[in-house]
Parts: C-alpha cells; sequence; structure tokens
C-alpha cells in the first residue's frame, strides 16, 4: 500500500468512525437526509428518490439520486462518505443494470422499477424461529424461578416440534 | 526568513472536514530531510543552508559529492537545495527538520519543475482562441493567426507569443494553504496543486505575500528535541523571547560586531537554552 492509498484509508476510518452507511444499490429508493447551513442556521433538508449509479472508489465514493420533481426530473450527486448525509433506504429495487440511465428516457408507468423481493433461504428460517419463542421464555423464569428447568426443557424442546410440523 | 523544506509530492487527494467540505489536497513527504551544508555572512557573503532529502545508495554517488556529504557527517541524499536564511534563523549541519516546520492553516510558496508538454501550439501553449472551424478556414484550424502588422513595422516583434516548447520549466505557486501535517508520516496537504509530477520534489517555503503565523516554529521546525541542542542556539533564544517577527530585523547589524558577538555567545548560551527548554516541557 503506497502513502496515498494509506492516507486515503486513515481519512476513510476517520470519516466511518460512527457512522453506519446502509446497504443499498441501484434501483433502490432512498432518502438523503442533507445538513444545510445558511447563515448560522442549520436545518435539515431531505430528498427522496431512486438510486440509478453508484461509485465505488474508497474515499472518492458517490452515488445519484434521481427523482421527479414538479414533472422535471432532477438528479444529484452525494459523495457517500460526507458527514453531512443520512441516508435511509425505503424501497429496495428489482433491477438488472449497474447504472439505470435508461431512466433519465423513461416517464410514468415506464419509469417504475419493481420492488425486489428477498427470497428466505433456509439459513435465514432457522435461526428466525428461537428468537420468536425465546422472547416469551424469560417471562416465565422471572415468575417462577423454581419451574426453571422445565422452562428451559420447554425451550429446548418447541423449536424441535415446530420444524417437525412444518 | 527561516528556511523552507524539501518534499517529494506524492499525489492528490481529498479532505472531508466535519463541516462536510471537501478540501482537494496535494499530499508532499518530507523524507530524512538534513542540513547539508550553511553558508555564512563572513565566509560566503551570505547566509543560506543547504538541505538534502531521501536516500541514495554511496556507490552512485560522485566522489566530490562523496566527500561533501562525509564533511557534513550525513547519508548521502537524493535532492540537495539551498535556502536563502536570516543571521538568526541559520541552522547547523547535521540538523533533521521536521513537517512540524510549517503549522496548519499556514499559507506557502511552492517551488516544482512542471510537467514537460513539448512542443506546444499556440492554442495549448496561450490559450488562444485558433481560427474558425469553417467560412473558408482550411488546413489551419489551430494556428495563431497573424503575427503583426504590414511593411511598416515590417518585423515581428520580439516576445511575440507563438508556438514553442511548454512545461518542465521552474514554476512557484503563491500563497498554497497547508490543510494538515503528519510527523509520523512526514506528510504535508497542502490545498489545491503544485506544480510538478508525482515523485518528483518540490521546494516548500514561508508565503511571500502572506505573514508567517506566530505558532510557527522560529529557527526552524526540528525532527527531535534531542538535536535541538545542537542548533544555532543565540538564534532560538531571541526567538523564544521575542515574538515572531522582531527577529527579521535584527538581521541589518553591521557584519562586524556580528563577527565579535555570535561565537561566544553560542558556546555560552547553549547550555542556558537547553536548560530552558528542559523546564519547558
Amino acid at each position: 500500500m503506497n502513502l496515498l492509498q494509506q492516507f486515503e484509508k486513515e481519512q476513510l476510518e476517520h470519516l466511518t468512525e460512527n457512522k453506519v452507511i446502509p446497504e443499498f444499490g441501484p434501483g433502490d429508493t432512498v432518502r438523503i437526509d442533507v445538513k444545510v447551513t445558511e447563515g448560522t442556521r442549520e436545518r435539515i433538508q431531505a430528498y427522496e428518490g431512486v438510486c440509478i449509479a453508484r461509485k465505488n472508489a474508497g474515499l472518492n465514493s458517490s452515488f445519484t439520486v434521481r427523482k421527479i420533481s414538479y414533472g422535471e426530473g432532477v438528479e444529484r450527486v452525494f459523495p457517500l462518505h460526507s458527514p453531512n448525509i443520512t441516508i435511509t433506504v425505503i424501497r429496495r429495487g428489482a433491477v438488472r443494470r449497474a447504472k439505470l440511465y435508461y431512466l433519465r428516457g423513461l416517464a410514468g408507468k415506464k419509469a417504475r422499477i419493481a420492488e425486489k423481493v428477498v427470497r428466505r433461504t433456509g439459513a435465514d428460517i432457522a435461526p428466525a424461529k428461537p428468537k420468536k419463542e425465546a422472547a416469551p421464555a424469560p417471562k416465565v423464569e422471572a415468575e417462577a424461578p423454581e419451574v426453571k428447568t422445565e422452562a428451559a426443557e420447554a425451550k429446548t424442546e418447541t423449536p424441535k416440534e415446530t420444524k417437525s410440523e412444518e | 526568513m527561516r528556511t523552507g523544506l524539501i518534499a517529494e509530492k506524492v499525489g492528490m487527494s481529498r479532505v472531508l472536514t466535519d463541516a462536510g467540505e471537501h478540501i482537494p489536497v496535494t499530499l508532499l513527504r518530507v523524507e530524512d530531510c538534513q542540513v547539508v551544508a550553511t553558508c555564512t555572512e563572513d565566509k560566503h557573503g551570505y547566509n543560506s543552508v543547504q538541505l538534502g532529502v531521501g536516500k541514495r545508495k554511496t556507490k552512485n554517488v560522485t566522489k566530490p559529492m562523496r566527500g561533501h556529504f562525509a564533511k557534513a557527517k550525513v547519508e548521502p541524499k537524493r535532492k540537495l537545495a539551498e535556502f536563502r536564511v536570516n543571521q538568526d534563523a541559520l541552522l547547523s549541519v547535521g540538523d533533521t527538520l521536521s513537517v512540524e516546520h510549517f503549522v496548519e492553516g499556514q499559507y506557502v510558496d511552492v517551488v516544482g519543475k512542471s510537467i514537460g508538454k513539448g512542443f506546444a501550439g499556440a492554442m495549448k501553449r496561450h490559450n488562444f482562441g485558433g481560427l474558425r472551424a469553417s467560412h473558408g478556414v482550411s488546413v489551419s484550424h489551430r494556428s495563431h493567426g497573424s503575427t503583426g502588422q504590414c511593411q511598416d513595422p515590417g518585423k515581428v516583434f520580439k516576445g511575440k507569443k507563438m508556438a514553442g516548447h511548454m512545461g518542465d520549466a521552474r514554476v512557484t505557486q503563491q500563497s498554497l494553504k497547508i490543510v494538515l501535517t503528519d510527523v509520523e508520516k512526514g506528510l504535508i496537504a497542502i490545498k489545491g496543486s503544485v506544480p510538478g509530477a508525482k515523485g518528483s520534489f518540490v521546494l516548500i517555503r514561508d508565503s511571500e505575500k502572506k505573514a508567517r503565523p506566530d505558532g510557527a516554529p522560529y529557527p526552524a521546525g526540528l525532527l527531535n528535541a534531542g538535536k535541538a541542542a545542537a542548533e544555532k542556539v543565540d538564534a532560538s533564544a531571541t526567538a523564544a523571547d521575542t515574538p515572531a517577527p522582531a527577529p527579521e530585523k535584527e538581521t541589518t547589524p553591521p557584519p562586524a560586531e556580528v563577527k565579535v558577538d555570535t561565537q561566544p555567545v553560542a558556546e555560552t548560551a547553549a547550555p542556558e537554552a537547553t536548560e530552558k527548554k528542559d523546564g519547558e516541557e
């Protein structure tokens, strides 16, 4: 790693220290809260639209958000690591391109993007079930500490039963 | 006037401030910047320090230069450069300078050798407009057009802007702001661009047009305090006692006096100054 890369890495670490950037990509509808300073006053301006492109380049990463404002298409490029913005993903979109520049030529119904359906895999389901059942279990423990062992046994048994039923 | 630094241009990057501002920066690295020789008013007629930077294999150094480095008892350097300084800003041979020499927010001038562009036309070299794309212009769309008048004066004036060699010349960029310094890596980040290619050497000096801030170390920002004792101590003593702008005025005393004064003062004042520094720490 040369000095320049090292410098950029440090900068990046400093910027991402107490900030989590959500996972999102082209096709996703995102809301960007931009900090705007007017004189001494600071306020937050929201900008919501479809992410049509992402540029992954370390410190220089950016993404483009497109929206239709009063019938006019507007695109804004945000630096991904800017401390001035907070990103929230509103809707995931199912797209087959990395850059959705074709949306510029489309309007109305044609410019829609289907919602991405996240398929649940076996790995997703398995840890999800015990979690649900684990929630009421502590209540039982609190009420009757003597029944602890029984409750614990029940806890271990229940997931098995539900699985077999399925 | 204090010394500058020699640095290697690493490349350009950006800095994002907490306020969300982007600052384009050029990274410069100062590696083993040492004083190799000095010139004094008495001996040479002017005061200056010669700095050396980088490392070079001894086998690749010419014999006369080897002798020059041996005299200073420093490793052979890749690049040497001389900086004119005031009498009280003279350093002793062997001192190592640190990037702390410059402070954040300070303005500096940077001298470099611009990237060579070869034989360039008038449009590229002097921002001429060229000729029209149509309306009868043939072949000469990028030419410079007329170069003068008629039979009177009957010649092309000297200095007429024309095509020719461009770049590969010494260029000074003035009043560049220092964004940050990193002592561990020896890095200086300067806002904007500086002349020269990546890997080339540039000279950084205090800005000619903007005053040096009070926080800047006066004779020079040396790397470690241990070596600070070896520095010309009378200079540091005056710098510590008086604010920064004052020493510049003191440069004009008649040389005869200086001859008598400097040497003994330096010897006697040496322990005092070191004690002072220890006390502060």
